[in-house]
């Protein structure tokens, strides 16, 4: 049965279904109601599960790594300045192969501070080594959740489940929770072979030096590539067994039959995607749209197979790389270049610091890349250029 | 097949790969074996961590995790909310140098005893960041040379007082937190199992001296340990619930030049020209010590403004940051 719930809600109802028995976090908005609620659950006896108030996100991250060696399944929530306060933190739980779950509550990073919605956060630990899912719809957030903790288990890798601050957290939508029986079926109790144990006495995070941590990175690196085949795994499996979802997996098409130019994007983005693909296509243009749900590991042959037959190529993207442009532009560029394919990709940045991207901007841009011959390596939606500061002045 | 330490546990076996003389092994060494290995051990980024666990190789035989520098607190809080949300109890402890406690650690410290996790914290203070090559913490003592407070025409070393760390600590009005070094064995048994006794969150901080960068005879760790207690340079006292509980009081006071003239790190006060006034002051500073713990005379009162006034002594202290700039 459907409720009609805050995506934060949501998101707690989905964490506590996967009975987390320790749950770290530290106050950052928009991520604070995911916590809140879980709080509750605790409170009430709902949810079984040490809840600590850590003194900071860094410190959070380290409570749910030592909660996980420690043999348990945990959970945490940050964004913005507080994911990357735990930076630090997520390349030791990803290097350490810990098997643990955390939602990213999207928002911008500062200077200037801003509490609104983009992907700079994630964006910017993207090398950490999780497994980073980003999600278009609050229902995805729980289906994803679920599935999360069975990626990540399996694989003995962290899996970051990115979804759009206010736009999914603060947004009430109807939203299927499954029953208990059900999720317990899916996701069976933790086991995790390496926890510190005195019967099992292990050393985790010790020492190495040159001649062995080239090899350590390069198993690393290879996990994630295998992990891409179980995010689709998930998706397909969870999609049979509840009936409901199957959210392509790794990317999601959208209307790419016979479509020239294709917008490839992330997280609730897409929803306005769609509607104006709808729109475009009435009038007679050959558009379609690719959103990577999947962009750790990097889904390059994935993605390449979709857009095989696009003739122009638009990433519409909420992060940037300042001084490079695009993040997920440049990945697909190169993709696209070690597949032989030779498509121009239009980078544009847009909606940063909760900017709306309006289905009047996106239409713009979908016309402008269907013109052809306008690509352009980094351009920003909807700026007004007037209002650029300029270091010429003061 | 050597049987010598067959009474042992060696939590901390042999084939590490620390410095002769290395206080911190041997302190590391005598906290473990008195705990066993019926524990889960987590160690902060440093010597400890570095000379232990040296490229696959462990010397660790209970079951040990290393994160990062700042986190060990945390990551044993974690350890701890699993293991009890597990129904278990066994004991978690912290082992952490001075600067994973005093300064990069403290916030995850303070967090994790301020939330009342049953973990007993071990501080093995050297006083300064040996492991990336000697430089100052804010453990490392007033005049101080390290190699980011070197002597100078105008400095006489670190110019700041080494931080009260106990008092912080024990402000959380925790359990049980306790002053201890390798000098005195019967009294670090007595504490660690006080501290083993007890519920909740606890701390224990070691002096261990480090032949490398104190600069003093690899041969000499235990006696210039037992002289920065003698001197009252470094109290041996037990706090609960934020108050003084017990001291080891001395038979005699020793002046700290016994103390100061042992170790490299001092020699510069008994070379330079400045250096008499900071010896002074750092004989101030321990007389205050001996006064404020009673370490002499049981009924000697605690005189706070006598302290400050010790505290403010010396060159460049931070009270007159102004004259001598800060470092």
């Amino acid at each position: 049965m459907r409720q009609l719930l805050e995506g934060s809600r949501a998101v707690a109802e989905a964490v506590r279904l996967c009975r987390p028995q320790v749950i770290a976090a530290y106050p950052i908005t928009p991520q604070t109601h995911i916590i809140e609620h879980l709080a509750q659950f605790v409170a009430d006896g709902e949810l079984s599960a040490r809840l600590i108030n850590a003194e900071s996100e860094f410190g959070a991250a380290s409570v749910v790594l030592g909660a996980v060696a420690g043999g348990t399944r945990a959970f945490t929530a940050s964004a913005s300045q507080g994911l990357l306060l735990m930076t630090e933190v997520l390349y030791n739980i990803a290097g350490l192969r810990l098997p643990l779950v955390m939602v990213c509550a999207n928002r911008a990073v500062g200077a200037p501070i801003n509490i609104f919605s983009d992907h700079q956060d994630s964006m910017s630990v993207r090398d950490a080594g999780w497994v980073q899912l980003y999600v278009e719809s609050n229902q995805e957030a729980v289906d994803t959740i679920i599935q999360a903790y069975r990626i990540a288990e399996a694989c003995e890798l962290p899996v970051m489940v990115c979804m759009d601050g206010f736009f999914l957290t603060h947004t009430f939508e109807p939203v299927a929770i499954p029953e208990q029986a059900a999720v317990d079926e899916f996701l069976p109790p933790f086991q995790f072979a390496r926890a510190l144990d005195p019967a099992r006495p292990m050393t985790l995070g010790g020492g190495s030096e040159p001649d062995n941590y080239l090899e350590y990175r390069a198993g690393h690196h290879q996990a994630m590539e295998q992990a891409g085949e179980v995010v689709a795994a998930m998706d397909t499996e969870f999609s049979g067994q509840f009936g409901r979802g199957g959210y392509g997996g790794l990317v999601e098409p959208y209307c790419l039959e016979g479509a020239e130019t294709v917008m490839v994007t992330l997280g609730s983005t897409m929803g306005a995607v769609r509607d104006v693909v709808d729109r475009l296509r009435a009038d007679g243009m050959a558009v379609g749209a690719l959103r990577l749900r999947c962009f750790r590991p990097f889904p390059a042959q994935v993605i390449t197979q979709q857009l095989a037959s696009a003739a122009r190529i638009v990433v519409l993207e909420k992060a940037i790389s300042a001084g490079a442009g695009g993040i997920v532009a440049g990945e697909l560029r190169a993709a696209l270049y070690q597949a032989g394919m030779s498509a121009p990709v239009d980078g544009v940045i847009g909606g940063l610091g909760g900017r709306d991207l309006t289905p009047a901007v996106i239409e713009a841009i979908f016309r402008r890349a269907a013109a052809g011959n306008a690509s352009a390596a980094c351009r920003f939606a909807d700026l007004n250029a007037d209002a650029v500061p300029s270091t010429q002045e003061s | 097949m050597d049987t010598r330490d067959a009474h042992r546990h060696n939590v901390l076996t042999s084939g590490h790969r620390a410095c002769s003389g290395c206080g911190e092994a041997m302190a590391a060494r005598m906290v473990t074996d008195l705990i066993g290995p019926e524990a889960i051990y987590v160690n902060a980024t440093g010597c400890l961590q570095v000379f232990t666990t040296h490229n696959q190789q462990s010397a660790w035989q209970a079951p040990w995790i290393h994160s990062v520098f700042a986190n060990a607190a945390a990551v044993a809080s974690g350890v701890e909310a699993a293991l009890r949300a597990r129904g278990e109890n066994t004991p978690v402890i912290v082992q952490a140098g001075d600067g994973g406690t005093f300064d990069i650690g403290l916030q995850c410290l303070s967090g994790m005893i301020e939330r009342g996790h049953d973990v007993l914290f071990v501080c093995y203070d050297n006083e300064a960041y040996m492991n990336t090559g000697v430089q100052r913490s804010s453990s490392t003592p007033h005049a101080v040379r390290t190699t980011t407070t070197p002597p100078g025409r105008v400095s006489e070393g670190k110019h700041q007082l080494k931080k009260d760390l106990i008092s912080i600590v024990a402000a959380h009005r925790m359990p049980y937190a306790a002053t201890a070094t390798v000098a005195y064995f019967p009294d670090l048994k007595a504490k660690v199992e006080k501290a083993m006794s007890i519920k909740g969150p606890r701390f224990l901080h070691v002096l261990s001296p480090c032949p490398l960068g104190w600069d003093h005879d690899a041969g000499l760790s235990v006696t210039v340990a037992r002289l920065a207690v003698e001197t009252g340079l470094f109290p041996l006292i037990e706090m609960e619930y934020g108050a003084v509980s017990g001291v080891v009081r001395l038979a005699r006071q020793r002046p700290v030049e016994e103390y100061l003239k042992l170790q490299g790190r001092f020699k510069h006060l008994f070379t330079g020209k400045g250096g008499a006034e900071e010896v002074r002051h750092l004989q101030a500073l321990a007389d205050t010590n001996i006064r404020r713990y009673g370490l002499l005379d049981a009924d000697t009162e605690w005189d706070t403004n006598e302290a400050s006034q010790a505290q403010r002594h010396g060159r460049g202290s931070y009270a007159a940051p102004g004259k001598e700039g800060a470092s």
